[in-house]
């Protein structure tokens, strides 16, 4: 049967991400001599490791069929959380990451009891914790940033030059993450359950699937990446800001779709996530290197989401 | 007179009466004062809110606070009028989100008397509000201007200047006044758009966000790896600056001008991120409205024209030529938490 | 003639859904190696009785047996446990996952070692060579166990829902119209499926609209009419006029010849 060698292909959604990418690339490459170096993709490489960090658990998310919207807020939330408890109340800074990651885990639970036990649907969920964590960190910080932060808290923010480039740690955490995510997703059977729960969640009730349970620590596992983002977030800029995280939250989402994650839960690869991080970054980067408004960007971020979900959608119905 | 029970009686009745009718007569005195800033979370607006508030309790004045949802809520503020004149304001003080749209809402609301005071950002036009109290942001950005031209002493200048984002007032009238202070060719405080010259290597948007302050300045060290001069819009956006330079192992080599005057950019300057920063008065703004409201409502006149609430520069490092104070003073000045 | 041991069998079922009785004291009996259809009219009790087999719903009063043994069933999940597959009508597969994936599904292989049965890594080679020889041995005519489920026909679909019973199935296998909504070729195709499923050795319980299918491979037929069993038939013995007469009540069972009942 022919639909057997067809099969044997990834899906074109999988490959459009890093077909954008590559395009993207070699068009910006071609508007500025300074574009092309690794120093520069170094840079972009950074300048997406918090976007990116959210995004993983935001794929997680959505490969429920579910979404995330308060991404960006709770990892404000989380910032603030650990740099207020060093700073202002002298806790010592391991203890303090760590209760930053534990606040982003507590929203992250209490999305997934809303979702599982009390049956909202997610965006409704979310819609309204991202409200909540974005007044708590207002009020926690008192709507100031907060500086003098101790050298534990800024440590992924240090860099170390490989190939000639500088690169912080933050970054090499983040590839590092995306690896095992990967890996994890593919070849654990935790990692199969999320895409089964996505896929078809009536089947994974009736196979004896805690489907229940998958939901709930996929949203948990979300907050904790939400949680690592905050404090890359904090690393790279060196302060605790209550504002940051703001348009994160949709950056996370367009990052997921644009990397060819389905909306519709069950299907999709976390790497691509990262290109789909990567293309908002080179698209930024190359703007600003031609000194073109930043508006544009905005522009064509719009255009892509709308390729990249229309892409999947066709070539999902060729498969058939 | 004998006091007899019912007698005594009468009296701490009368006496009771007469007390309430005072109170009363005092409350009805009170004058209703409304604040409508722009959001409720930039550190700007907190401090003009809490100014507000003390310079209201201090006059014995009512204040009703709102704010817009976002930088850009319109109809967040058009409900906010709506709720305060219910609420009895007579004078509703105003930092809009856009300048145009709440022109409408507001004529409806003088023509029921209400006195309305810009703060901050002008209405467009400027007429529309009885008065505004507000920063000169041009003058902010020329005085940022000289002096990043005196602190060169005449070497040549690669500039980026790190901006809100297309289109916005404020954002026009600080970049071009700092390039007209420069001394470089720019459009006057009326234009909304961001002038241009060869002298500025790179124009990237901030939006007033530390973290993408930073980005904007990674780029455009990216692009020119020479800037020696960056303007910022606000001083998270300088700190961004700093941040990237810092990275970049640039940051003893290039001068950061900015402005806003709140307390962790003059700490900033005092450490020498920046070299020198435009403080403005949000307090002053605020207290100067809520006099305004308080003399309306007892009768005076209404507040007109444009007050100047004043622009200074703080530095350590002062240039010949330009007016400066220090951070000392800066620091007593500033508005935020010291 | 010794007959074969009952399998299963159900005694008196009750189940009421507010002022509606589903099964009224029905009967129910399952001997090894056979097929048993189930038929009725709309209403007449059927799925209600399979879901009590099944465990998805929790039957009022009756009892259940298990090779003899009274069992209760608080789910479906206890069924699993018992040795009882049921494959429901919308077939429960992943649709963007493999063939291999699926029939594993819920029940994936682990490695061995510490590490892996701590990260729960799944042996995909292991879980791929399974199912190709769990297919081969069902004759099931699939290429390649590693395509999407969703490229499928709907009659091999059903054969992967099928096999998947039938490869963790120890006492019975449900099936839930497993042949609606398939054309002539891709039916028989399946009816072939459960007829090699018996041949293993696994007692079948069929649920089936589709007369010629039933006929054509039951070994007996339970006629369920108004909550409760009216008869069991030898289709080989009776014509299907003459069911669907019983079934619709048209015809009384004592009114069968008595070579008809079974």
């Amino acid at each position: 049967m022919s639909s057997d060698k067809l099969s044997r292909l990834p899906p074109l959604a999988s490959f459009g991400p890093l077909i954008a990418l590559l395009l993207a690339v070699a068009f910006f490459a071609t508007q500025s001599d300074r574009f092309l170096s690794v120093q520069n993709f170094s840079l972009i490489l950074q300048q997406v490791m918090v976007v990116g960090t959210i995004a993983i658990g935001q794929t997680l998310v959505i490969l429920t069929a579910g979404i995330d919207l308060s991404c960006g807020m709770v990892m404000a939330l989380g910032g603030i959380v650990m740099t207020r408890l060093a700073v202002a109340g002298g806790m010592n800074a391991y203890l303090a990451i760590l209760c930053g990651l534990f606040a982003c885990m507590a929203f992250g639970l209490l999305n997934g009891l809303l979702v599982t036990r009390v049956r909202l649907p997610p965006f409704i969920v979310t819609l309204g914790t991202m409200n909540i964590a974005f007044a708590i960190t207002q009020l926690y910080s008192g709507a100031q940033t907060i500086t003098d932060l101790p050298p534990e808290m800024t440590f992924f923010g240090n860099t170390v030059t490989l190939g000639g480039a500088a690169i912080n740690y933050g970054t090499l955490f983040m590839l590092a993450m995306y690896a095992f995510m990967w890996w994890g997703l593919r070849d654990t059977q935790p990692g199969r359950h999320v895409y089964a729960v996505g896929n078809n969640p009536e089947a994974t009730r009736l196979t004896g699937i805690p489907t229940d349970k998958v939901l709930l620590g996929v949203y948990v596992t979300a907050g904790l990446f939400y949680g690592i983002a905050s404090l890359l977030s904090v690393a790279r800029t060196g302060v605790g800001d209550p504002n940051a995280g703001q348009t994160e939250n949709l950056d996370a989402i367009t990052a997921v779709v644009l990397g060819g994650t389905s909306l519709f839960g069950g299907r999709g690869i976390i790497l691509g996530s990262l290109l789909g991080a990567l293309i908002v970054g080179v698209f930024r980067n190359g703007l600003t290197l031609m000194g073109v408004s930043s508006v544009y960007q905005v522009l064509i971020t719009g255009v892509l989401v709308i390729l990249a979900v229309a892409t999947d959608q066709l070539s999902r119905k060729g498969a058939r | 007179m004998i006091l007899t029970p019912s007698h005594s009686f009468l009296r701490l009745t009368f006496g009771a009466v007469a007390l309430g009718l005072a109170g009363m007569a005092a409350a009805a005195d009170q004058a209703v004062i409304g604040l409508i800033t722009k959001t409720d979370t930039n550190p700007f607006f907190v401090k003009m809110k809490e100014g507000a508030q003390a310079a209201a309790t201090a006059k014995g004045a009512k204040l009703l606070s709102a704010a817009g949802k976002a930088d850009g809520d319109n109809a967040g503020q058009v409900t906010a009028i709506e709720n305060m004149i219910a609420g009895g304001a007579k004078t509703i003080l105003i930092t809009p989100n856009d300048s145009k749209a709440i022109v409408p809402a507001i004529k409806k609301a003088q023509e029921k008397g209400v006195m309305f005071i810009a703060l901050d950002s002008p209405t467009d036009p400027m007429e529309a509000t009885d008065a505004l109290f507000a920063t000169d942001n041009y003058k902010a950005g020329q005085l940022i201007g000289q002096y990043a031209k005196a602190a060169v002493a005449g070497k040549p200048v690669k500039i980026a200047t790190l901006d809100l984002f297309p289109g916005h007032p404020v954002g026009a009238q600080r970049h071009n006044g700092f390039m007209s202070g420069f001394g470089l060719k720019a459009s006057d405080a009326k234009s909304n758009e961001l002038s241009k010259s060869a002298e500025i290597v790179c124009m990237a948007d901030s939006f007033g966000d530390q973290a993408k302050g930073q980005t904007a300045m990674e780029n455009c060290l990216q692009k020119n790896p020479d800037i020696n001069l960056v303007y910022t819009i606000n001083e998270p956006a300088a700190a961004g600056a700093y941040q990237a330079l810092k990275a970049a192992g640039k940051e003893k080599g290039v001068l950061i001008v900015s402005v806003d005057g709140g307390c962790a950019g003059v700490k900033n300057v005092k450490a020498g991120v920046i070299a020198a920063t435009s403080q403005q008065y949000p307090l002053k703004m605020a207290s100067m409205g809520v006099e305004a409201g308080v003399e309306y409502a007892n009768g005076g006149k209404k507040a007109k024209g444009y007050t100047d609430t004043g622009v200074t520069l703080v530095t350590d490092k002062p240039m010949t030529g330009v007016d400066s104070k220090d951070t000392k003073v800066g620091m007593d000045l500033c508005w935020g938490n010291k | 003639m010794s007959t074969p041991p009952l399998v299963m069998e159900a005694r008196g079922l009750v189940k009421r859904y507010g002022h509606v009785t589903a099964l009224d004291g029905t009967d129910f009996e399952l001997r090894a190696g056979e097929i048993m259809a189930v038929i009725g009219d709309n209403g007449a009790g059927k799925s209600s009785l399979i879901k009590a087999l099944s465990g998805a719903t929790i039957p009022d009063e009756g009892s259940i047996l298990l090779d003899g043994k009274v069992i209760h069933f608080k789910s479906p999940i206890d069924a699993r446990r018992e040795g009882i597959e049921t494959v429901y009508q919308d077939l429960a597969v992943a649709p963007a996952m493999t063939i291999a994936e699926n029939l594993f599904l819920g029940r994936e292989i682990i490695k061995p070692g510490l590490l892996a049965r701590w990260l729960r890594i799944i042996d995909k080679k292991k879980m791929l060579e399974e199912t190709i020889a769990r297919m081969n041995d069902l004759k099931v005519g699939i290429r390649s166990m590693t395509q999407a489920v969703e490229t499928l026909s709907g009659g091999q679909r059903q054969c992967v829902a099928v096999a998947r019973s039938a490869a963790f199935a120890r006492h019975v296998v449900i099936l839930d119209e497993p042949t609606a909504a398939l054309g002539v070729k891709e039916g028989n195709m399946v009816l072939e499926l459960i007829r090699r499923v018996r041949d293993k050795g696994l007692p079948v319980i069929l649920i089936s609209h589709n007369m010629p299918h039933v006929f054509e491979i039951a070994d007996r037929i339970h006629i369920a009419r108004l909550g409760k069993r009216a008869c069991i038939i030898n289709p080989k013995k009776i014509s299907m006029s003459d069911t669907v007469a019983v079934m619709t009540g048209a015809m009384r069972p004592d009114e069968l010849p008595a070579d008809a009942l079974a």
